[in-house]
């Protein structure tokens, strides 16, 4: 009997200016990463509030990874070191309700970084695959 | 600390009433039983003599409550505030959520608020009366004669492990001034945090999956005061309790708790509400401690005006992932 491959469905939010521009450039580099990474692109990482990350587990994500410019380097000046401090506590709090750490990741990828990012992703998915299905952060209500 | 007694809140917030300084006084009364004491608006004296309660089952904190009662009245209210209650006082401030010239807040000495779940472990169910003296007495509808119990033996696990007797804020002081405490309010943080992740996640699915998502948490809260509540949006999916999983709630609870990181006092409110009894002030304390330990020492309410540490940063914080690796924590 053949049993099912597990893909697992990855959200990885990328802030415009740098991430983006880093998956852009892995693209246009033609590095390969899994095509089970679905970006959603933000103007910047701060505008990602900690109930996109948690919606996003809500309906479905196996693994959430938010990437945004290297600090010191936002766009906006300032807006990936509150994204630092919020996800920092969130993770933890995460991690203080027995939710596997490893599912959620910040990883700071500039536009120059297209290799790197490819690089993540791999590493990403390869970590949320050897987890399995998500199944502390679900909810059936949600799930279609 | 001494007390102060239902006589003598009554004959100052007569006073104030009398020369004019207030024009209603926010205290509390005696609501179905006599250990429910809710909050309530007095205008008169008489009023006050009838109904007006002070005892050791007062916990409810008045801060919330002059949101809106501000908005309507005219003229300055009385409000009397216990030490925990005034740092919530303070963070309302600081979020311009009411007006300090319509107010007039008068501290008052708080010895710690009784449990009626130790009380009622110990007297039985049916209570019928409760007496608040030196010793609390209660009559059930079962027993004859009256349980005797130390309030001491029967405190809110807030008041156990209180964080001050200090009030931060008042106009008006009764009683002497007391101390900031060293209060080991995260030793229960501490011991879950010792835990493994399958453990921890064994505690909270156990915990929260008693959630009856009735909402008294929010609705206590002082740091919930938006006007308009994330969870009332029908189209989140989430705002309702609907018999799929039993971990549902956690998503709520989760999401209550990010939003009142930096901003919660550790008043304690939620889990005095809560009927479930369900720990929840854990989950803010996870909070406070966490952002003591990466960004600095911070209690929220000490002052009016400070910069919680979610709306600040610094160059070298440390990174998500490195919160993890701080000392102490099991991996």
């Amino acid at each position: 009997m053949q049993v099912k491959e597990f893909k697992p469905l990855i959200v990885a939010f990328c802030c415009n200016w740098c991430s983006y521009a880093g998956a852009d450039l892995a693209g246009n580099n033609r590095a390969d990463y899994p095509a089970d990474v679905k970006i959603i692109r933000l103007p910047c990482s701060c505008r990602v509030n900690p109930m996109f990350i948690l919606k996003a587990f809500q309906k479905g994500a196996d693994g959430v990874i938010l990437c945004g410019c290297l600090p010191g380097d936002c766009h906006y000046t300032s807006g990936n070191y509150y994204t630092r401090r919020r996800m920092a506590m969130l993770f933890s709090m995460l991690d203080f309700l027995g939710i596997e750490r490893e599912r959620t990741r910040v990883e700071w990828v500039s536009a120059a970084e297209g290799a790197k990012f490819a690089a993540t992703m791999n590493d990403f998915v390869a970590t949320v695959k050897a987890l399995g299905e998500n199944k502390r952060l679900e909810d059936l209500r949600c799930k279609k | 600390m001494q007390k102060v007694t239902r006589e003598a809140l009554i004959e100052k917030a007569a006073s104030l009433l009398a020369n004019g300084t207030v024009t209603s006084v926010l205290a509390w009364k005696k609501g179905e039983f006599d250990y429910d004491i809710t909050p309530a608006l007095f205008t008169g004296e008489e009023e006050m003599h009838a109904e007006l309660v002070w005892n050791d089952f007062c916990g409810a904190n008045l801060s919330k409550y002059l949101v809106a009662k501000t908005k309507k009245a005219e003229g300055k209210i009385l409000v009397f505030l216990k030490s925990c209650d005034t740092y919530s006082f303070n963070q309302l401030l600081t979020e311009h959520r009411f007006d300090r010239e319509k107010v007039y807040a008068v501290g008052i000495p708080c010895c710690g608020m009784a449990d009626i779940d130790k009380v009622k472990a110990i007297s039985g169910d049916g209570i019928a009366s409760i007496e608040c003296a030196e010793k609390i007495k209660v009559s059930t509808i079962y027993s004859e004669g009256a349980a005797e119990m130390d309030l001491n033996d029967v405190l809110l696990e807030r008041c156990e492990s209180c964080k001050s007797k200090k009030h931060v804020a008042y106009d008006e002081l009764m009683g002497e001034e007391g101390e900031i405490l060293d209060s080991h309010r995260f030793d229960e943080v501490e011991r879950l945090e010792a835990m493994t992740p399958d453990e921890r996640f064994a505690f909270w699915q156990e915990e929260l999956s008693k959630c009856i998502r009735c909402n008294a948490c929010r609705n206590v809260c002082p740091a919930c005061t938006c006007e308009v509540c994330v969870f009332n949006n029908p189209a989140s999916g989430v705002e309702s309790k609907a018999p799929v999983n039993d971990f549902e709630e956690k998503m709520f609870h989760i999401i209550r708790a990010f939003h009142v990181a930096g901003r919660c006092t550790d008043c304690g409110e939620c889990s005095r509400v809560c009927p479930q009894n369900i720990p929840l002030h854990l989950l803010n304390r996870k909070f406070i401690k966490d952002m003591n330990e990466c960004y600095g020492e911070y209690q929220a309410g000490e002052t009016v005006g400070q910069r919680a540490p979610l709306v600040d940063y610094t160059l070298d914080d440390l990174e998500a992932g490195e919160v993890f690796e701080r000392g102490g924590d099991n991996a």
